[in-house]
């Protein structure tokens, strides 16, 4: 659905040129939300505004639902949906106006963007509020409105730009059930985000970008079992050389660590590990006095490609 | 064809904002009343004529600075829109670029045509005489201003897109254009020296041939000359602006 090729773009500033975006390579699938994650200024809005056709790449192509970037940006705008992190609706308007003129911008006549805009109040839920002026409603509400402003003309592929940043956790839910149910609806989903458990829970696959550069690409759990795999702890009471002995050999385990009055096993998968862990030590009569299953989080995976944590960046 | 369709869909909204909101309208229509009730007697004093020729040279005077002063601060506008997002929502549209520049301008010259004929009809009672056609024409020039400036003004402001420089610089520009255009007083008072810069200031062109048209003379060489110099700046204008809006800043 959208694929890239060293996407590239440099601003101008005040201490010489900032390389925004160096080198993106990107494969985004038909009908995955796909997750953009990165700390602040590593280059994801940049990126995202590059492939929404408002700002021109310095280098590099770009395939966004068959449309070419470069060569035909017109074609590209007909087929996505972007939406911006800072809103886009005018104070003194009603949503139901801003969804009327947005499908008219799109070429649609205005009986049919009449009925589109009723059916999206109906689909994002906006009636309780979509016949008064934006400027009275409260940001959970203004961000459902832009995102329906954003789809309005059923694109294929539409960019959400940190559609969850600075919303109640009690929004945040709303607007992940939003997405879903775009991708639902055929939709391909590209979020950015600097949430790391958004992009865990939402996102079929991810990118991590940082500097200007896509560090890693894969599903959540890919990515993490490709850093550092599962860690089960176990607890053995003293007798853990006795145990480093029977699990040391075990194929499953890539690595064994004695911490203080236990084992740190580090296994590809912790959920099939842990059966096998307990019948080898049960068989030769260990006693057992703890189990525990540590699976890495996107962070450790930020971390070992980046060598810090998203959380301080 | 496309270029018409969208023009008309954003002048339409922009209209309809201007109407849910007039103060903006009614303030520009409040501006010259003040200038014709307060100043217009001082003026007919002052250059000691009869009320109808002092209102043939005063309310055209005023009515080109209604077009500049109207029009000129039109960005300010744009900022906020910039600022709330509309104006990026329309531009990931394959809406025309040129239509979101005229539309907007379309809205600031029917705007300042409706306050300049209010303007005028209220300025009957004074003793102001014109011809219907020759009023056509000085229309058309506070057209051509109107269009002109809004152009540049939205231009400018999509370069500055901050409101702390936007007010400064327009008032520089925009004072000195009003001083040397002849509007408050006509230019032939003036010593030579300044008579000769505001030759070459297109406005003062503008006041003189809006004034040769309410004294009834069309024929006037500074009528063809303002319209051809109007028409030729208006160009370049809607053209460097509609460029602006095309191309992506930042």
């Amino acid at each position: 659905m959208i694929e890239t090729k060293g996407l590239r773009k440099s601003f101008r500033a005040r201490k010489g040129t900032v390389e925004a975006v160096r080198g993106v390579d990107l494969t985004v699938r038909d009908g995955e939300i796909f997750g953009f994650l990165g700390p602040n200024g590593a280059g994801k809005t940049t990126t995202l505004r590059m492939l929404a056709t408002l700002i021109v790449p310095d280098g590099g192509d770009a395939l966004i639902a068959g449309a070419d970037l470069r060569r035909s940006p017109g074609e590209v705008r007909r087929r996505i949906g972007y939406v911006a992190q800072g809103g886009s609706t005018w104070d003194t308007v009603t949503a139901r106006e801003e969804l009327v003129l947005q499908a008219r911008f799109y070429g649609i006549a205005k009986s049919t963007a009449r009925a589109r805009a009723a059916a999206a109040i109906d689909a994002f839920q906006l009636s309780e509020f979509a016949d008064r002026k934006c400027q009275t409603y409260s940001g959970g509400q203004r961000r459902r409105v832009d995102i329906a402003l954003g789809v309005i003309h059923q694109p294929r592929v539409v960019f959400l730009d940190e559609p969850t940043t600075g919303l109640d956790p009690q929004s945040r839910a709303h607007m992940w059930d939003e997405v879903r149910r775009l991708r639902e609806e055929g939709m391909t989903v590209f979020i950015t985000t600097h949430y790391l458990e958004e992009a865990d829970a939402l996102c079929d696959r991810i990118a991590i970008m940082d500097y200007g550069q896509i560090v890693a690409e894969g599903t959540p759990d890919e990515l993490k079992r490709e850093v550092a795999g599962d860690v089960v702890t176990v607890g053995v009471n003293g007798a853990a050389p006795k145990a480093e002995g029977l699990l040391g050999g075990e194929g499953y385990v890539r690595k064994l660590e004695s911490s203080d009055g236990g084992l740190r096993l580090y296994v590809d998968e912790g959920a099939t590990a842990i059966p096998q862990i307990l019948r080898t030590l049960d068989g030769a009569g260990v006693a057992l006095a703890s189990i525990e299953l540590h699976r890495p989080s996107l962070d450790d995976v930020f971390l070992t490609k980046t060598g810090r944590s998203l959380r301080e960046s | 064809m496309k270029l018409a369709k969208d023009t008309w869909l954003i002048f339409q909204r922009q209209m309809m904002l201007v109407l849910r909101n007039p103060v903006w309208l009614i303030v520009g229509i409040i501006q010259p009343l003040y200038y014709l009730f307060l100043f217009g007697p001082l003026f007919k004093g002052a250059l000691q004529l009869p009320s109808a020729a002092a209102y043939q040279l005063f309310v055209p005077g005023i009515l080109v600075q209604l077009a500049i002063f109207g029009t000129f601060f039109v960005g300010f506008a744009l900022i906020s829109e910039l600022r709330a997002g509309v104006i990026e929502r329309s531009r990931v549209t394959p809406v025309s670029r040129l239509a979101l520049l005229l539309g907007r301008s379309l809205r600031d010259v029917v705007t300042l045509m409706v306050q300049a004929a209010i303007i005028t009809v209220l300025s009957v009672p004074f003793g102001l005489t014109a011809e219907l056609t020759s009023v056509l024409l000085a229309f058309a020039v506070l057209a051509l201003i109107a269009l002109m400036l809004s152009a540049l003004s939205y231009g400018v402001a999509l370069k500055l897109r901050s409101e702390d420089a936007l007010a400064p610089l327009l008032n520089t520009i925009g004072i000195p254009i009003l001083l040397l255009s002849g509007i408050l007083l006509p230019m032939n008072h003036a010593p030579a020296w300044l008579k000769d810069v505001s030759e070459w200031n297109p406005f003062s062109w503008a006041v003189d041939a809006t004034r040769a048209l309410f004294a009834g003379n069309p024929g006037d060489p500074s009528v063809w000359k303002a319209l051809t110099i109007l028409a030729a700046l208006t160009v370049v204008c809607v053209g460097w602006a509609a460029r602006s809006f095309a191309k992506s800043v930042r």
